[in-house]
């Protein structure tokens, strides 16, 4: 099994006023050296594949049909292996 | 002429729409998002509400529904098809408009009356209302903030997509009249061939004799003028 950790980001050129809101509130508390602040998403997907290529074509699949609006959102993620036994503690 | 209004988990405009469309003498028929008959409408209406809670992004979710399926099939045919709020948001989301609803500039859900200026008086859902005119459609969203790319919004222009822009109580278009950011002050676009609309902005609640200034009837008199001439 493997495990996605996606992250869904705001394409640079898009304003993000979540991040600027909170870029505000930590200037407000005394952290001037904060220069700029984006907020993403992060989403976890487990998949029952065990061949890496694979999960990785399906990651893609299914941030550019669904996770992610091409619009206005680009994406990256991490790919981590998973034990049988540990995917069943969940 | 007939309306099918779709009804999604968490629509909550569905059945106002259902009863202005009513009212105007019409016949309705409420269509559950599962189903896949849309009953041989003229227009169908997505309408306003937080289909499956909004999450992950508003109306991506709703966007799998059997339904939209066969409302892409009955819009390629030159179909009628008005989002409303979450509606314009689904209709985005499935690629029939083009363009992304944000969250509003100020982070806020609002509701209040908002004067829009009609930009474009010659697509089937604004032919009754006169050039540039001023009219009062109620927004109430959190993510109606719309943006397109450069490239997009010159294509919306040259085409004259823009239907409505948010305006003062004059007409008068400017960032001060922006209640949430949107690019150019869309509020609301038809695509290219003009049979698909979507829009922020609420005209089935200024459809009453109760809701003041009834512009919304404007908008149901346009499409049913335009039918009544399709027959």
């Amino acid at each position: 099994m493997f495990k996605a950790k996606i992250y869904i980001i705001l394409k640079p050129s898009v304003l993000d006023p979540q991040g600027n809101a909170v870029m505000h509130a930590l200037h407000s508390l005394g952290h001037e050296e904060v220069a700029d602040v984006r907020v993403s998403k992060y989403i976890e997907v487990m998949f029952n594949i065990s061949d890496e290529k694979i999960v990785s074509e399906k990651v893609e699949l299914i941030c550019d049909k669904v996770l992610a609006n091409p619009n206005t959102e680009t994406y990256n993620y991490e790919l981590e292996p998973v034990s049988d036994a540990e995917a069943n503690k969940n | 002429m007939k309306y099918s209004v779709v009804t999604f988990p968490g629509s909550n405009c569905d059945h106002d729409s259902y009863y202005v469309a009513l009212k105007r003498n019409n016949e309705v028929n409420l269509i559950w998002h599962k189903d896949t008959d849309l009953k041989k409408p003229d227009a169908v209406i997505l309408p306003g509400g937080f289909s499956y809670g909004d999450y992950l992004r508003c109306g991506i979710i709703a966007r799998f529904s059997p339904v939209i399926k066969e409302i892409i099939t009955f819009a390629n045919k030159g179909g009628l098809v008005i989002g409303i709020c979450n509606g314009f948001q689904i209709l985005t989301e499935s690629g029939l408009l083009p363009g992304v609803l944000m969250m509003n500039r100020d982070l806020k859900f609002i509701c209040s009356h908002q004067f829009l200026r009609v930009e474009n008086n010659q697509t089937a859902f604004s032919s009754s209302f006169q050039d540039k005119q001023v009219i009062d459609f109620p927004i109430a969203h959190k993510e109606g903030n719309y943006f397109i790319g450069r490239k997009g919004l010159e294509d919306l222009k040259e085409n004259q997509q823009i239907v409505f822009r948010y305006s003062s109580s004059q007409g008068e278009v400017s960032e001060d009249y922006n209640p949430n950011g949107s690019i150019d002050n869309i509020a609301g676009i038809v695509n290219k061939t003009g049979n698909i609309l979507g829009l922020m902005p609420h005209p089935e609640r200024n459809a009453q004799d109760f809701s003041g200034s009834g512009d919304g009837n404007i908008l149901f008199s346009s499409i049913e003028k335009f039918i009544a001439a399709r027959v």
